[in-house]
């Protein structure tokens, strides 16, 4: 009898050992260790989700609340609907500002694409004598604030005793008002965030082409491709999903510039006719000039929306032209 | 054709510089690299310059290119200036230490929990958490100008350290890392030997993760050194300034004195240039590692 309950009670459990006994909890994780109990991943994430709401959410949340009142730092709270962002599309300011910044962005992403890649396929090289020392360099504009390296660049691009002016008249040109033209003082931007980020993405992209197997560069090498044509048609296309997330990345810090023309231009209005005015700069100048905190607000919104849309044009003109070139 | 023939025959082995042609490395490399090596300098040396030779040597055409004797005249300018420099230093260690200790004790929690435990939501905080990084970071700077107002944090230096205790972005990080680095079976071992979470986190994940939390740390306190607008809308009295809070000072309480605005960002450089000659090479590695590749 006792045998047989045994071995009933056997039946009636799974009796194999990579059955489970329980029935399985879900799997919300599947690269997890399972054995590890994962009640404590609550505790774990609170203090980041807790401080993450309150001072990274919650005034974001907040931003689009007031975006919909007057609302000003003397104390006026009234609500007027979609009236600030009716103004907002009227404003010529922001349509200004929404120009240079398209112009300063389109100015140092595409050199700085173009110079970090290249300077990426040089270090790629292995035959490259001192590479952890270039490596290291490469990174040094990226350390310096801001703020030094706009002073620096002040002075260089300065119309009467600035080096870059020098150089331009001993050429015979004209000194070029880095300051005052509109071209001219976005170039001088540009300059200063393709110095400061040229080197940080071209080792992005030398981890990329590190990862990329050598067996397809000696296979082309093979097929009689030059250096040339190796980069066009095996380091090109490998990046592709680098050239995205570099192009994203500095899209969304692109379109939110402005310390260096808040520097270069020493106020928040982005030069005597707003000529390099940037739409961050313009939500400052509102909310801490002005004091019209439900008007900056929207261009706040605005802003969002301008990065979200630039993004996924990005997005799908990388995927296009690599799609393309494969 | 014959000579290949003849030449395979003469050289059974490969010959030890006969690299695939992709490997060669050319002259014009090396000039780019100097160029790019020049351009990467250039502007400490002429922070350098200027500071050391006075707004007149170089308002001349040509302007002077070597260092000058007046440094040390135009750091005590400085210091006249702006007496509180050294502490609006001292102020930007402090604050950057703290938000970097924070920033990486918390993001390394959360990373953990993120990449090796099973619990339920998960997946949507890490969405949630890759979702908040593409929001523009000034979007909430008057609601957050109005928080420090309530708590009473205005022209503190609480006002720098609280909201930048976490970051999104620093948990994604670590979330990668230690995905990347901690093997499962290692875990699992630790919990068949009777560890709990603490336990395993504490004497597998730390040590395996610390290189790369180093990096993050330095990162979060490279940014926080440089960090300016933020310091600059809520600090007002010299005491509490941070290094960019009072370089800036001095530019906007003299006209155009360029001697001046060079030492401070001069002296407000150095400490970081100093700092990068030993983690260098660390924080090259640490940007590689965190790129998308292929």
């Amino acid at each position: 009898m006792s045998q047989t309950t045994v071995g009933k009670a056997r039946a009636s459990k799974p009796p194999s050992p990579w059955k489970p006994a329980k029935p399985q909890r879900k799997v919300n994780n599947p690269n997890a260790v399972p054995s590890l109990n994962g009640g404590w991943g609550y505790l774990f994430t609170a203090p980041f989700f807790v401080m993450f709401l309150i001072f990274g959410l919650l005034p974001i949340a907040y931003s689009v609340y007031i975006a919909f009142f007057n609302w000003d730092a003397l104390g006026t709270q009234e609500f007027i609907g979609f009236a600030n962002f009716d103004e907002l599309f009227v404003d010529t300011r922001f349509w200004n500002a929404l120009l240079n910044t398209l112009d300063i962005w389109l100015l140092s992403t595409i050199p700085m694409l173009i110079f970090s890649i290249g300077l990426a396929a040089i270090l790629h090289n292995p035959a490259l004598r001192g590479s952890t020392f270039f490596r290291t360099i490469l990174l040094v504009p990226n350390i310096t604030s801001v703020l030094a390296i706009a002073i620096v660049f002040g002075q260089l691009f300065g119309r009467d005793f600035g080096m870059v002016n020098i150089i331009v008249g001993a050429f015979g040109f004209e000194h070029i008002d880095f300051v005052q033209g509109t071209t001219s003082s976005h170039v001088a931007i540009a300059s200063m965030i393709v110095w400061r980020w040229t080197g940080y993405n071209a080792l992005i992209f030398l981890a990329a082409m590190l990862a990329i197997p050598n067996e397809l560069y000696e296979s082309a090498s093979l097929d009689g491709a030059g250096k040339f044509k190796q980069f066009i048609y095996v380091t090109l296309p490998s990046l592709r999903n680098t050239i995205t997330f570099v192009l994203i990345v500095g899209t969304i810090g692109g379109l939110q510039v402005f310390a260096e023309p808040l520097i270069l231009g020493g106020s928040f209005n982005g030069g005597d006719s707003g000529q390099f005015s940037t739409l961050t700069l313009f939500l400052f100048e509102q909310a801490f000039v002005a004091y019209k905190w439900g008007y900056a607000a929207a261009i706040g919104i605005m802003i969002t929306v301008i990065v979200a849309i630039v993004s996924i044009i990005n997005f799908f003109i990388t995927r296009k032209l690599s799609g393309e070139s494969k | 054709m014959s000579q290949v023939a003849v030449k395979e025959q003469t050289s059974p082995r490969p010959a030890r510089n006969k690299k695939p042609r992709w490997q060669k490395m050319g002259i014009t490399g090396y000039i780019a690299l100097g160029i790019v090596t020049f351009l990467s300098i250039f502007p400490f040396y002429w922070m350098f310059i200027v500071a050391s030779n006075g707004t007149d040597e170089i308002s001349k055409i040509p302007p002077t290119l070597v260092p000058g004797p007046r440094f040390f005249t135009v750091v005590s300018n400085v210091y006249e200036a702006l007496p509180q420099f050294n502490q609006a230093l001292l102020n930007t260690v402090y604050v950057g230490t703290v938000v970097a200790l924070a920033q990486v004790f918390f993001s390394a929690i959360a990373g953990f929990a993120f990449a090796k435990l099973n619990f339920r939501g998960q997946k949507f905080m890490v969405l949630f958490v890759i979702l908040t990084m593409m929001l523009p970071s000034q979007l909430g700077i008057i609601p957050l100008f109005m928080i420090m107002g309530n708590l009473g944090l205005i022209d503190s230096l609480g006002a720098l350290i609280i909201p930048a205790l976490v970051t999104a972005f620093g948990v994604f990080w670590m979330r990668q890392v230690i995905d990347a680095q901690v093997p499962n079976e290692l875990l699992e071992a630790a919990s068949i030997d009777g560890a709990g979470v603490f336990r395993a986190y504490w004497s597998i994940v730390v040590p395996i993760i610390s290189q790369s939390a180093f990096v993050l740390g330095l990162f979060s306190f490279l940014a926080t050194w440089n960090d300016f607008l933020w310091p600059l809308l809520v600090l007002n009295t010299p005491e509490n300034f941070t290094a960019q809070v009072a370089v800036n000072q001095l530019k906007s309480s003299y006209a155009i004195d360029y001697a001046l605005n060079m030492g401070g960002a001069f002296l407000s450089t150095a400490p970081l240039l100093v700092l990068f000659i030993f983690v260098g090479r660390r924080l090259v590695r640490g940007v590689m590692d965190g790129a998308v590749k292929g």
